[in-house]
């Protein structure tokens, strides 16, 4: 996926200015920066979900050209809220993350998929729990594994660990991390950037709705251009035993 | 929850039901019939030569002029609310959004009420049902065109134009009978009742294959209308194009509505009522919930007809006052039961 000069605007106000952006398959690439950045804006471009200017072609034909169907079979995305109107089992909704393959031999490994999707995200155990009765964070998990379950070259996560507790939040970018080692191209929306440090590949450092810098956290990651961003002094310290940068806020 | 194997199970048990119920309703009126003897008038009807025919004087008459076309139009327009409700919750999201919402019913009566107000009669006995038809498909589009904003639709604003244009439809009715005379506010009065009285051939003719379509294409939505559970955005993440998916879903509930109400008048809650207890009995899942919906609609209707029209000799209680009755209840009940287990529908 590669987008040229993207810009969103919601409401009158401009929200994302002319992004350039691309990842690559068997690639963990991580948008962050503060509240208001345009991280999501620019997620829901992607996604096709919000129209803009400029360019966004994926698998090198132009995202508008794409009928949902077709692009259901090329890309998955996890909102930032899961909702549900009715009270569907947990086994049910993963399987809906197989509903663009219908029809298509692909079709013959929906069992596999949802199994599988199931099994990574540690939800097999509530596979005949209606969805509603579950805690946010395994809702959380329960989106993750529809999305895994669509089994798409590229996948988009919007802020995937933010319901989730210490274990489940490295557990699901693990998760990510497999799936890219398998050739899957993954951007990702997170928060909390000693994660995003230490899972992707590259960060883009989002600030009122354009890119700041992009790279390797290692070198994106600075004092200097975090504490810009941020608004608040920031102290990047290396990890004392594998050196991926640990980002904490200066506190008294 | 039930299996995929138990919900077939509960489908083949509503037509059992339904089947059964019919060959009482039919048998049941001034001039009683067996059901053994309305199964064999059927029967003979279909070139079989098995079992009695009615023994009583007129009885085939009775069955085949006057009790059958009501039968018939009654499991017609029950399977059409049902199953119009079940596809506007799916659409909306929402378990509390009946056919009424989108102002179908509201619309439909403004129609029939300017049909008897203005006493016109290009198509003769007909005419306040196609003008109630017509009411019910052009206010549905009023709402649906006023809410679209950009190429999408907000459930939210659909729905309170939908209040709006529900106001201004009871605005006009109001009007209407007070322009008219005496006999104008009886008719308006009783259309808005709800009755399966008018019932004949022709009304079965005419509303029997609008609900044959309608229900077709709303099973051949339902796989998508699960997908659209999980919100707007991700059923299209999923390949689902949701506008078309939405305008159809409209677009049929408009007609399976319209096309009951029109030759029946308001028949209220069937719509709200049967696909919950659907849902309560067999899960959300579309693809059971949609034909157990119009199966469970035929049977209320045909059986609501069947209590309103013998309930008191010689009297027939309005159907649509019959349902509300029951319905209303029924509806505070589920609040009360959602808000207990769901915490509301936030």
């Amino acid at each position: 996926m590669k987008a040229t000069g993207v810009s969103v605007s919601l409401g009158g106000s401009s929200v994302v200015s002319s992004v350039d952006l691309h990842v690559s398959p068997g690639e963990v690439v991580a948008l962050v920066g503060p509240n208001g950045a345009g991280k999501s804006s620019l997620l829901g471009a992607l996604a096709g979900d919000l129209s803009f200017t400029g360019d966004i072609s994926v698998s090198g034909a132009p995202l508008r050209s794409y009928k949902p169907v077709a692009l259901a079979r090329l890309r998955a995305v996890l909102p930032q809220k899961a909702a549900l109107s009715f009270p569907f089992t947990v086994g049910e909704v993963v399987r809906m993350g197989r509903a663009p393959w219908s029809g298509r031999p692909e079709s013959s490994d929906d069992e596999d998929a949802v199994v599988e999707a199931m099994e990574v995200t540690e939800t097999t155990g509530f596979a005949a729990r209606p969805f509603p009765a579950l805690s946010g964070g395994e809702q959380a998990r329960v989106a993750l594994a529809r999305v895994l379950a669509q089994r798409t070259p590229l996948l988009l996560l919007d802020e995937p660990t933010a319901a989730l507790d210490l274990r489940h939040q490295e557990l699901v970018l693990s998760v990510a991390r497999a799936r890219a080692a398998a050739g899957t191209a993954v951007i990702v929306v997170l928060h909390d950037l000693s994660l995003a440090a230490a899972y992707a590949d590259r960060a883009y450092v989002l600030a009122s709705g354009r890119v700041r810098s992009e790279g390797p956290p290692s070198q994106v990651f600075t004092s200097e251009l975090l504490s810009d961003v941020y608004q608040h002094d920031v102290e990047v310290l290396p990890h004392p035993r594998t050196g991926t940068p640990l980002v904490v806020p200066r506190r008294p | 929850m039930l299996t995929a194997y138990k919900k077939m199970g509960l489908i083949g048990l509503l037509i059992v039901a339904l089947a059964a119920v019919c060959v009482l309703a039919a048998g049941r009126g001034q001039v009683p019939i067996s059901p053994s003897e309305v199964a064999g008038s059927l029967l003979h009807r279909l070139g079989l030569d098995l079992g009695p025919m009615p023994s009583a004087v007129q009885g085939e008459n009775a069955l085949w002029l006057v009790r059958f076309p009501r039968v018939v139009l009654a499991v017609i327009v029950g399977a059409s609310l049902g199953c119009a409700g079940a596809l506007m919750q799916g659409v909306f999201g929402n378990p509390l959004a009946e056919p009424g919402v989108v102002g179908v019913s509201a619309g439909a009566a403004v129609g029939a009420a300017a049909a008897i107000v203005s006493g016109v009669t290009f198509l003769g006995g007909w005419t306040t049902a196609a003008a109630a038809f017509a009411g019910g498909i052009v206010t549905t589009f009023i709402v649906y065109g006023m809410s679209r904003a950009g190429g999408r639709t907000e459930v939210v604003t659909l729905v309170l134009t939908g209040v709006a244009v529900n106001a201004t439809a009871g605005a006009l009715l109001g009007l209407l009978m007070f322009l008219t005379d005496d006999d104008g506010v009886r008719a308006i009065a009783f259309w808005q009742l709800g009755s399966l009285a008018q019932a004949t051939w022709g009304a079965v003719a005419v509303a029997g294959p609008c609900a044959l379509a309608g229900l077709a294409v709303a099973v051949a939505l339902s796989r998508r209308l699960d997908l659209l559970a999980l919100g707007e955005r991700p059923a299209r993440h999923l390949g689902v194009d949701t506008e078309r998916l939405r305008i159809t879903a409209i677009v049929v509930t408009a007609l399976l509505t319209a096309s009951a109400v029109a030759f029946t008048g308001i028949i209220s809650f069937v719509g709200l009522i049967v696909p919950h207890l659907i849902r309560m009995v067999a899960g959300p899942g579309h693809r059971v919930l949609v034909p157990a919906s119009a199966l469970g609609g035929a049977v209320v209707v045909v059986t609501g007809d069947l209590i309103a029209r013998t309930a008191i000799e010689y009297q027939e209680l309005p159907l649509g006052v019959l349902t509300a009755v029951v319905g209303g209840p029924a509806f505070f009940w589920l609040l009360r039961r959602t808000r207990a287990r769901a915490g509301g529908w936030g």
